[in-house]
């Protein structure tokens, strides 16, 4: 999946087409229904003595996965007025990548820093960047939802979330 | 009149304090999802289903069915104020809503949008009354065959009353399966597409696909339009809305027209979206102000609102009868009766009936609460939709992440919710219908065992699927609207001049 976003980046430059999105995301189905054929035949997609084996079912389902990709992936290439134009503006994707990407981000340090340390650096990062908004309103914002989720999961549902070391130092 | 004692035994379940108390944390927490672009009512119920693990199973629903209640109501506050659909049913209450907000009657038209609301759920909830009982009655006879059929009778009527192009459903549809097979399967203590991962022997848990689909897929597009939120200021007063109550009653056929669509199409998992839609367009057609439409007219809100509430409700009656959810939300419904332990089906009536009565007199109470709450806090959620969204959508993405952890306390499905709402991005703007792949992933398991079971029963002969009438009907019903699609354009080449089967049908 990531590979593919890669090449969609390159390519919004020039403002990717919808047609192009479309047979990349035909191709990916197609692709994951092969794989879903080959796993069905690989634990047995037959009859056993006792009845259906492991694959019986997902191996239809791979196959009709296949046949409607490649209905999507026919049409995108040899017909349909409605594949034409642009799939996202350049400016547009760079909006969507500035919020999936602090996000990635923002995953990746919850295993280091634990959740509630990541959210208040997320959300203070995000109102900083998207929101121009001054310390005085980013601290107490990004501050508080954490210590508001902190109450709500560990100390009333008693649901424990990712720690880190900040919250190891305070005995948690 | 058995289900009326059984009903108002259900009211005594539902009356207890303790679970008012929960219907009212559930219609606010529900409106406010459903104001917050990015969280709506199947993925907000994804994320508050693991806190009610350890509540009672009755009481747990009510919360969770209130959400979703909640959830209809606020759709209809954006919609109207902000000209943003906060639920994708209520695009087509922008239509007539937003325009009357503009022209000043902001109060009027939100009393419209509840009140329609409330009625098309009212009407719903009284059909469920008295047709789940026989649905569930009539099911007990059902066998692994017919169970099957049902199934594809729901996959099916995706493809034939959605308003997505066939292949694309089906691919939704079955990427669904292909990942519900993901893991240990338990009938043969196979590994199925696991690859060699640990972390995938217990498969794709579909709450994760919930709330990535619909969390993390909405927030980026939301962020695609910049969104600056310009709204209309709307007071509503006792005076707007008797004055508006007064007016309502002349289109009681469009409100009974619009319930009915709703009822069928949440039955049928038709779902809310496209019976709003259908609704509207039907109104438009047989009102006599039909040309108005658009500009601000009322019916244009009865319309959308009431088929919209309907169909949300009655999707329940699928998912408590027969174990088959009518739409996305219902289908994190039906996974969190499968965690508290209650088999859903036909069963549920005979062994659960506390749970079950309770539930539906909930529905009752829950609408009630519902239409009193939002036409007294309605200001309020206004001004929250003026928050900025460079404040909101980080907190709702910390509210995913969250939810997406919580489900079974793991860091790599909070890392697949982001790949899911890549899917999730990618397919909302390609017009792939997210709702089949939902239910594929919740029903996979189910479907899988009754086609087994059939073909154990049968031998592997596929014929056991129309070996006796009632089986032969449901699939002959499943392939009808599998191939809907071609046979409605065939009869509208027929009747070439008289083509109200494409009017009537969603805008595409």
């Amino acid at each position: 999946m990531s590979e593919d976003d890669h090449t969609d980046h390159e390519k919004h430059h020039h403002g990717v087409s919808t047609r192009a999105v479309e047979i990349g995301v035909a191709l990916f189905t197609f692709i994951l229904g092969v794989v879903v054929i080959m796993d069905s035949r690989r634990v047995g997609a037959g009859w056993a003595e006792d009845g259906p084996q492991a694959g019986y079912f997902p191996y239809y389902i791979g196959i009709i996965l296949c046949i409607a990709s490649a209905w999507t992936l026919w049409r995108a290439l040899f017909s349909g007025k409605s594949f034409a134009g642009v799939f996202v503006s350049h400016r547009k994707f760079r909006l969507v990548l500035s919020v999936f990407i602090p996000a990635m981000i923002y995953v990746t340090a919850t295993y280091f820093i634990g959740i509630y340390v990541a959210s208040a650096l997320f959300i203070g990062a995000f109102m900083y960047w998207h929101g121009r908004f001054s310390w005085t309103r980013i601290i107490p914002v990004s501050l508080s939802v954490p210590v508001a989720m902190f109450l709500l999961f560990e100390v009333w549902f008693l649901v424990p979330l990712p720690k880190g070391p900040l919250e190891t130092l305070i005995g948690y | 009149m058995e289900e009326f004692s059984n009903l108002m035994q259900g009211f005594s379940v539902a009356l207890t304090f303790h679970n008012l108390m929960f219907m009212f944390i559930g219609i606010l927490l529900g409106v406010l999802i459903g104001v917050l672009p990015g969280l709506g009512g199947a993925n907000g119920v994804a994320i508050l289903l693991p806190l009610t693990f350890t509540m009672s199973p009755t009481s747990a629903i009510i919360m969770l069915s209130c959400i979703y209640w909640g959830a209809l109501f606020g759709g209809a506050i954006t919609s109207i104020l902000f000209n943003i659909p906060g639920e994708p049913w209520s695009v087509a209450t922008t239509f007539d809503g937003h325009p009357m907000a503009k022209a000043g009657r902001a109060g009027e038209a939100l009393t419209t949008a509840f009140t329609s609301s409330f009625v098309g759920a009212l009407i719903a909830v009284i059909v469920i009354t008295f047709l789940a009982p026989l649905v569930a009655k009539f099911s007990l006879q059902f066998g692994p065959p017919e169970f099957f059929a049902v199934q594809l009778l729901t996959f099916c009527s995706f493809v034939g009353l959605g308003k997505g192009h066939p292949a694309k459903t089906i691919a939704a549809m079955m990427l669904g399966f292909a990942l519900a097979a993901v893991g240990l399967d338990t009938v043969t203590g196979m590994l199925r597409m696991t690859f060699g991962t640990g972390e995938l022997l217990r498969g794709f848990n579909f709450l994760i696909a919930v709330i990535g689909l619909f969390g993390i897929g909405e927030i980026l597009l939301t962020m695609e339009e910049g969104l600056a939120f310009k709204g209309v200021h709307a007071r509503i007063n006792p005076r707007v809305v008797l004055q508006t109550w007064a007016q309502l009653p002349k289109y009681w056929l469009t409100a009974i027209r619009g319930t009915l669509i709703g009822c069928w199409m949440g039955i049928t998992p038709g779902g809310a979206t496209p019976a709003s839609f259908m609704s509207y367009g039907i109104a438009k057609r047989f009102s006599k102000d039909g040309e108005k439409f658009g500009t601000g007219q009322m019916e244009g809100v009865v319309a959308p609102e009431t088929a919209a509430h309907a169909a949300g409700t009655s999707a329940l009656l699928p998912m408590l009868t027969l174990g088959i959810p009518g739409s996305p939300t219902a289908a994190v419904l039906l996974g969190g009766l499968l965690i508290w332990g209650l088999q859903p089906g036909p069963l549920l009536f005979v062994e659960q009936k506390d749970f079950v009565w309770g539930l539906i007199a909930s529905m009752y109470l829950g609408n009630i609460v519902g239409l009193i709450i939002v036409l007294t806090t309605v200001p309020w959620w206004a001004a929250i939709l003026r928050v900025p969204f460079s404040i909101i959508a980080p907190i709702i993405i910390v509210v995913c992440a969250i939810g997406a952890y919580t489900v079974n306390n793991a860091m790599l499905d909070v890392a697949l919710m982001l790949v899911f709402g890549i899917i999730g991005y990618l397919f909302k703007k390609l017009d792939y219908p997210l709702a089949p792949l939902v239910l594929a992933l919740v029903l996979g398991d189910m479907a899988e065992s009754s086609f087994r079971q059939s073909m154990l029963l049968s031998r592997g002969e596929v014929s056991i699927f129309w070996s006796n009438g009632l089986v032969g009907g449901i699939c002959g019903l499943a392939m009808l609207m599998l191939f809907w699609p071609v046979i409605s354009k065939l009869l509208a080449r027929l009747r070439r001049g008289n083509n109200d089967l494409d009017e009537a049908r969603p805008v595409e």
